[in-house]
């Protein structure tokens, strides 16, 4: 029976529900240390004295002195900015700046240090800090001509907050003394980016093994920060000789780690008085934060979708990453897509509301369809949807009757239609020439792949996928736990990438073990032969083509579809506004995993509904002031409605069996749908999260 | 200190503040309760005290003397509410998978979804947005029923 298609029991899925399962958290080795990070308490200035108020007996301590002299002080990413010890220079609140280490945690979180700074005014504000991290220009057309052209310009600008991850999980790793070098074992989505920056840390020679413990959620939050954790971990544990654990509580974790970029988004549209967009400009600001991490990639992807999924001649598309001495921003869920299709997606329905055309005849006319290019000038071909997706989202919700009989009343809906880029941008695939391995085994076959199950399934996708491409069962495929010493590097677990891409290398590994072994099992094979491995590197489709200094081209191999329909009601006195029921209309190629699939588009629709309403980062004096779970509330059960949850096929020629990629996708749409079902009530929201607070200031200034 | 853990009788020497939670995972070496918030709000760390669903990063072991104590290892590995958690992808990346597993094993029978929804709103999950976390533990009661 093929396991492509159908909801096969996940391989991890038993160990989770019977809490057998070890997380980083789980594991202990023999005299282990617990670590501490001693963070930076203003935003920008100079450390000027270091005390240790604290008998420092039993400890280690460390400090940016203790960085090997084969090394750099330098977390390597992008660009070489970032360290992993502040020296002098504090650009950040939480900077780490001395690293301590104790075998009794509450020894260790007992003791105090002091650290005396000469302070400098820190820039807070992304649109005045004026150094920018990294910007970007798209051109397509003559948006001047056109603007002369249209019968009506509007304008609006759109704001979106920090978002904070919250992977139930906090951040964690452990060093150990291995080798003469070092062993990670953390909770990590990406083992060899955590590789490349310990060897930074470390020197080229020295030895690094990077180990994915089970990982309890990421969402991109787990994407670059674990290199800053494995650093500090690896420099207790050379310095003292044991294994050191670092596991952030809560408040560290929200306070030090990663978020979404805050966005400004200012749209100017020209349209004819039947509706044809004929010129975009649109403006993007996001504020990085202290260092470059992941910005330039942010911005990439976010300007990319900035246009929306609509036909434009006349594109101009304007992207500033800008610094700002707040903790640096960095991978979310999403990438910057969904900043910018909040964006476009809620001016669209003013667009429509100024012609006073329906939002959904407006986005018929001017979705994007097969044949049409995107703003970077693309030609789309068949795996165009977005005028399906629509059309099936207004058909199963009847949206029009809807929108009809809610008028007048506490309720109101919206919709929004959006899409996503899957893998990496431009020729980003081709450089990243990720690695795949097949390993027979004496009852089957082994996946050697670094791309890491962070819950969405990866591990149960990726066997589905061999099996049924080697034609034997789901149940004798396994799958290698990733370690920088044992799997090839198939690129990161992010960008929507580890179906599509690394599941297409290993379709490629499968179909050539299965010609090698002819006529026999896998267990026969290796019975009478032994061993036999089958290693490929991914093949981008030939006809990719992109410029990276014009920013056009062929920005993905493919596009996802989506088209989320949101219902809301409002509490007239508190100006609450909440989900009652949300429908989502997704195309992806191909649901390998039915149900896990179906889980991609339900959490990921939670989670944009918390950015859209919950979900507000307060950031003071350049830090979150509300770092904990009881001030900075995502959905619980009581604020998630009753979902719709639709899954076009169309299956994509270039993806295992179809597929697209999927991760990211189902984030995209909730923000616009709701702000645009909050317009539908007759109030101008133009900024998330959507709190009461911003609800009643839209309702006050009418 | 002493309790009844998952059916057992059980000694800790632990302090009598420390934290259930620590108690259970360092010195019972129990680590399938998860710590994701250590301030109540997650439930992660749920366990049950005389069938009850209580935050054990919020309890001192002290005022577990002389109560039973259940983990998810005391629901061993074959309740029908695992094997529904497993079978309808109610657990994603699973660290909030026992403390949901315990308190779905808490809901009556003949509880509607609104009141599961209830039951469960103390429990945060990022990953699956709650839908397959219901279908897994209505799956379990039809399975039961």
């Amino acid at each position: 029976m093929p396991a492509v298609g159908t909801s096969v029991v996940r391989k991890d899925g038993i160990g989770k529900a019977t809490g057998r399962t070890k997380y980083a958290d789980d594991l202990v080795f023999p005299d282990m240390l617990h670590g501490r990070t001693i963070r930076s308490t203003i935003a920008r200035g100079r450390v000027t004295g270091i005390r240790y108020d604290f008998d420092t007996t039993g400890f280690t301590i460390v400090d940016w002195r203790d960085i090997p002299a084969a090394g750099r002080n330098v977390v390597a990413l992008l660009e070489d900015d970032q360290p992993y010890l502040v020296e002098q220079e504090v650009l950040h609140l939480a900077e780490p700046i001395v690293l301590l280490a104790h075998a009794d945690r509450e020894t260790l979180n007992a003791a105090t240090v002091v650290i005396e700074y000469e302070r400098e005014e820190p820039l807070f504000d992304p649109e005045t800090s004026g150094i920018i991290l990294k910007s970007l220009g798209i051109d397509k057309g003559n948006v001047e001509a056109g603007m002369l052209e249209a019968d009506v310009i509007v304008e609006g600008t759109y704001r979106t907050g920090h978002q904070e991850h919250v992977y139930i999980e906090p951040n964690g790793v452990i060093a150990v003394p291995e080798e003469g070098g070092i062993a990670i074992h953390g909770s990590i989505q990406c083992p060899f980016y955590v590789e490349k920056a310990l060897k930074s840390l470390m020197g080229d020679d020295a030895y690094i093994r990077v180990v994915q413990t089970e990982t309890g959620g990421g969402f991109g939050g787990k994407e670059e920060y674990p290199s800053m954790i494995s650093g500090h971990a690896t420099l207790l544990a050379l310095k003292s000789g044991h294994p050191v654990k670092i596991i952030y509580d809560r408040t560290e974790d929200m306070v030090a780690t990663t978020k979404r970029h805050p966005s400004i988004v200012r749209h100017r549209t020209g349209v004819m008085k039947d509706g044809r967009i004929v010129a975009m400009d649109v403006d993007i600001v996001i504020d990085g934060g202290a260092y470059v991490t992941l910005s330039p990639v942010v911005i990439s992807r976010g300007g990319i979708h900035a246009a929306g999924p609509y036909r434009c001649d006349n594109t101009r598309i304007r992207g500033r990453a800008m610094f700002t001495n707040t903790p640096p921003n960095g991978a979310f869920r999403g990438f910057g897509a969904p900043q910018t299709l909040f964006a476009v997606e809620a001016h669209i329905d003013r667009v429509a509301e100024a012609l006073e055309m329906d939002p959904v005849d407006f986005r018929e006319l001017n979705a994007l369809r097969p044949g049409d290019t995107t703003a970077t000038g693309q030609i789309l071909t068949g795996d165009c949807s977005a005028l399906d997706v629509l059309r099936e989202a207004v058909r199963r919700t009847d949206f029009r009757a809807r929108r009809e009989a809610l008028r007048g009343t506490n309720r109101g809906i919206g919709l929004a239609l959006f899409y996503h880029g899957a893998g990496f941008t431009g020729s980003g695939e081709l450089r990243l020439a990720s690695k795949a391995k097949l390993a027979l085994t004496p009852t089957g076959v082994r996946i050697l792949v670094s791309s890491t199950e962070i819950g969405q399934g990866t591990r149960t996708m990726h066997a589905q996928i061999v099996a049924d491409s080697m034609g034997i069962p789901y149940e004798d495929v396994e799958v290698a736990q990733p370690d920088t010493k044992k799997v090839p590097d198939s690129g990161p677990t992010v960008a929507s990438r580890t179906c599509m891409v690394v599941g297409r290398i290993l379709q490629r590994c499968a179909t050539e073990m299965r010609e090698r072994l002819g006529n026999l099992t896998p267990a026969e094979y290796f019975a009478r032969h032994g061993a036999l491995e089958v290693l490929k590197e991914h093949e981008p489709p030939a006809w990719i083509q992109w410029n990276d200094d014009t920013y056009s081209g062929d920005a993905y191999a493919t596009y996802a579809w989506g088209c989320d329909v949101a219902e809301v009601e409002i509490d007239r006195d508190t100006y609450e506004v909440r989900p009652v029921k949300f429908t989502a209309v997704q195309e992806f190629g191909k649901a390998i995993h039915p149900a896990l699939a179906k889980g991609q588009i339900e959490g990921g629709t939670a989670q944009g509904l918390g950015f859209a309403l919950l979900e507000r980062v307060v950031m003071r004096d350049g830090g979150m002031a509300n770092a904990s779970l009881t001030n900075y509330t995502i959905p619980t059960t009581l604020d998630t409605p009753e979902m719709d949850i639709v899954i076009l096929d169309n299956p994509y020629e270039d993806g295992p069996f179809g597929a697209k990629g999927l991760g990211e996708l189902p984030i995209d749409g909730p923000a616009p749908a709701v702000i645009n079902a909050i317009r539908h009530l007759a109030i101008d929201v133009r900024e998330i999260p959507a709190t009461p607070e911003i609800v009643y200031a839209a309702c006050a200034s009418r | 200190m002493r309790f009844t853990l998952n059916g057992a009788a059980t000694e800790v020497a632990a302090h009598p503040m420390s934290r259930l939670l620590d108690v259970l995972r360092e010195e019972c070496n129990l680590t399938g309760t998860k710590e994701g918030c250590g301030e109540g709000e997650c439930g992660a760390c749920t366990v049950l005290i005389d069938g009850v669903p209580v935050v054990s990063c919020l309890v001192p072991v002290a005022q577990a003397e002389g109560h039973e104590v259940t983990t998810i290892e005391g629901l061993g590995d074959d309740h029908p509410l695992q094997h529904h958690f497993m079978n309808e992808a109610g657990a994603q990346c699973g660290i909030c998978t026992p403390g949901m597993v315990l308190v779905a094993s808490t809901i009556p029978a003949d509880a509607s979804l609104d009141d599961i929804r209830v039951a469960l709103a103390g429990n945060l999950c990022r990953c699956t947005g709650y839908e397959a976390i219901y279908r897994a533990i209505m799956k379990a009661r039809e399975a039961t029923a």
